[in-house]
């Protein structure tokens, strides 16, 4: 009988998580009320129609799951939604119009100190941060779809954003309109995978000092200044797509101080830079291909004992520029459209090495408005001789062996 | 006038130059074409012809043509047909033979193999640039009547702008490199009919590289309707001011 009571108030404290439903259509009205009456592990099911209840916080483990899209409303004065517990889901809300203040950052979803948390499928719309993580591990986000308005960098807050945190999922979010699409710092073993952040005004990527992560399959195209890596080791950024990043300082992905990194497989179309590398070392960047941009990639001077292998180079205007004549970097087996030589041993590759760096390109990089005289009889002939013969653009900057046809990629 | 027209056309098509360089220009245009499956050697391959090739036959064909054709000029006056009529149908007769040569050679293969922006931008490009040489032709065959030193100036005219004026160009950039000299840099090349062509199809062969910082300045001038607009009433101006002046020549000359 002992032994029974024991196992009936087992199961009893198991089975107690209740389902709760707030909506206009049953008892409890309010969201806030609905979580005050949540025991930790019940379900709060909240029904469509729109809330304006000001800052809601979760503070136990709940469930918290819209049903036919409800909407949270911050009426741009408070943060709409805050989680102070471990373990929360948040599914399918539709979360509009956070606050907006330099001091506090206030978001549309903000997780505090917490882990295990899962947001997905919510639609974000006119918040000033999307979704923040602050000091936070083993969480997911999940199919988010956020959207932004603002035309300054200052009135901005990023979509996804995460600060000093650990092992965290991001897939398949679509980010439009916000500072940096996705921002990470002092993030480690986090994963970023099959998300599209587009005309974004600042970043599509930002990642600053996070170290051991990846991004994988993700599409960034046509923001303000692309993609940045920074101050970081150990990233692994593999399928990428880099579109359309158009400006002055617009680079499709800007490496500034990484090291022992990979590089594979990305695509890198239509950008002012397709990469631009300063201060990089012991990075592979392996089988992309470089399609149409204005640079292919801008190597400067300070990167060092970078390898570029097996890379497809189609339409650039510029293959490669630098700023120096220092070249610690090698270049071998990449596809140049722009190559000119011959393959006597068919074995596929040149017998002549390439010069990847042109002439034209150094000329522009210390006199920009020398691109007025791009394609001019003149500039190509001045480039056929230093092919021929480098004396201003260093000779060791070279392709040993260059291959014949471009890689299937 | 149409009848002149008519007459100098077909003396230009039995004449067979203008035919074996439709010829040669459809073979290297195709051929660049065919060359690799992406279509950024052929149309580079069409934008040397553009730059290099067109204005050299234009202007020399032209010229020839001219000073050979003395004597049928000599005869049409002797008829009561106005100076300025005869001027006119041959600068027609001439740029229509050298557009079509220009179309048929370069253009089709540039509309088939890339039917875009880049593929028209370069279509009229070269058939400006072929008017505007045979009126550069105009001017100096009306300038001396004597031939050796007519064709010499025509080589010289060719010379100047598709070598001289980028050399000078580059020059003034690297003494002046430490000025903004941006602005003024876009107003120079309304000097070069050559150098405008060539910014007009950068524009939209090079569009990545174009949207970088002095890249930037060129694409909100060229780049706009009112730039494109004022750059083709640029270029027309070449083919027109240069013709007027042989005309307003031709009209009082001593024949």
């Amino acid at each position: 009988m002992k032994y029974f009571l024991i196992i009936f108030l087992f199961f009893s404290l198991s089975l107690k998580a209740a389902t709760i439903h707030v909506g206009k259509k049953h008892a409890i009205k309010s969201v806030k009320r609905g979580i005050t009456l949540a025991k930790v592990g019940d379900t709060l099911i909240v029904h469509g129609g729109w809330y304006k209840e000001g800052n809601i916080i979760i503070d136990k483990k709940i469930v918290f799951l819209g049903k036919d899209l409800p909407v949270l409303d911050g009426e741009k004065k408070h943060e709409v939604l805050s989680i102070h517990a471990d373990s929360v889901v948040v599914d399918g809300f539709k979360i509009i119009r956070s606050a907006y203040a330099t001091i506090t950052d206030p978001c549309g979803i903000k997780v505090y100190n917490k882990s295990h948390v899962l947001i997905q499928n919510n639609v974000l719309d006119d918040n000033f941060f999307g979704i923040y993580l602050q000091n936070s591990q083993n969480c997911i986000i999940k199919n988010n779809t956020l959207k932004a308005y603002g035309k300054e960098e200052q009135k901005l807050g990023n979509g996804i954003h995460c600060w000093k945190s650990k092992d965290i999922l991001i897939i398949a979010n679509r980010i439009d309109g916000h500072r940096d699409g996705i921002y990470f710092e002092f993030v480690t073993n986090s994963v970023i995978w099959r998300n599209i952040a587009n005309n974004n005004i600042r970043y599509g990527l930002h990642f600053m000092f996070s170290n051991d992560d990846a991004y994988i399959t993700n599409v960034f195209k046509n923001n303000g200044a692309g993609v940045a890596v920074m101050f970081t080791k150990n990233v692994k950024m593999f399928n990428n797509y880099f579109e359309e990043n158009w400006g002055d300082s617009a680079y499709g992905l800007l490496l500034k101080e990484i090291a022992d990194s990979y590089i594979f497989n990305n695509r890198f179309a239509r950008n002012t830079s397709g990469i631009y590398m300063e201060g990089t070392s012991r990075i592979k960047v392996e089988k992309n291909s470089f399609e149409s941009n204005g640079w292919g990639m801008k190597i400067q001077a300070s990167c060092m004992e970078n390898e570029i292998v097996n890379n497809n180079f189609l339409k650039n205007t510029f293959d490669i520029s630098t700023n120096g004549s220092l070249v610690l970097n090698t270049f071998n087996e990449n596809y140049w459209d722009k190559y000119e030589g011959y393959d006597l041993d068919k074995d596929g590759m040149g017998d002549v090495p390439y010069h990847p760096l042109s002439l034209f390109a150094v000329l522009t990089e210390n006199t920009p408005s020398a691109m007025l005289l791009y394609r001019s009889f003149m500039i190509t002939l001045l480039d056929k001789s230093e092919k021929v013969l480098p004396s201003i653009t260093p000779d060791n900057f070279v392709d040993n062996k260059p291959l014949m046809k471009s890689l299937p990629l | 006038m149409n009848r002149i027209i008519k007459i100098i056309l077909s003396d230009i098509i039995r004449n067979k130059i203008v035919l074996a360089y439709t010829l040669i220009l459809s073979i290297l245009s195709w051929s660049s074409f065919a060359l690799e499956d992406n279509s950024a050697k052929g149309l580079l391959t069409i934008l040397n012809v553009i730059l290099f090739t067109v204005p050299l036959v234009s202007i020399l064909f032209a010229t020839i043509y001219l000073y050979n054709s003395a004597e049928f000029i000599e005869l049409l006056l002797s008829q009561p047909i106005k100076r300025r009529k005869i001027w006119l149908s041959l600068f027609f007769g001439l740029s229509t033979a050298m557009v079509f040569a220009f179309f048929i050679g370069a253009g089709i293969p540039l509309l088939v193999n890339s039917p875009d922006s880049i593929g028209f931008m370069m279509l009229l490009n070269g058939c400006l640039i072929s008017v505007i040489f045979v009126a550069l032709a105009f001017l100096s065959s009306i300038l001396t009547r004597d031939k050796a030193k007519g064709i010499g100036l025509a080589i010289m005219i060719w010379l100047y702008f598709a070598l001289l004026f980028d050399g000078m160009v580059l020059f003034l950039l690297f003494q002046l490199a430490e000025y903004p000299i941006e602005n003024m840099m876009v107003g120079i090349t309304a000097f070069s009919p050559i150098d405008l062509a060539r910014i007009q199809i950068l524009l939209h062969l090079d569009v990545s590289a174009m949207m970088g910082y002095t890249g930037a300045i060129f694409k909100d001038f060229f780049g706009t309707t009112v730039g494109l607009l004022v750059s083709f009433v640029l270029l027309s101006l070449w083919a027109i001011i240069p013709f007027f002046i042989s005309m307003r020549k031709f009209n009082k000359k001593d024949l």
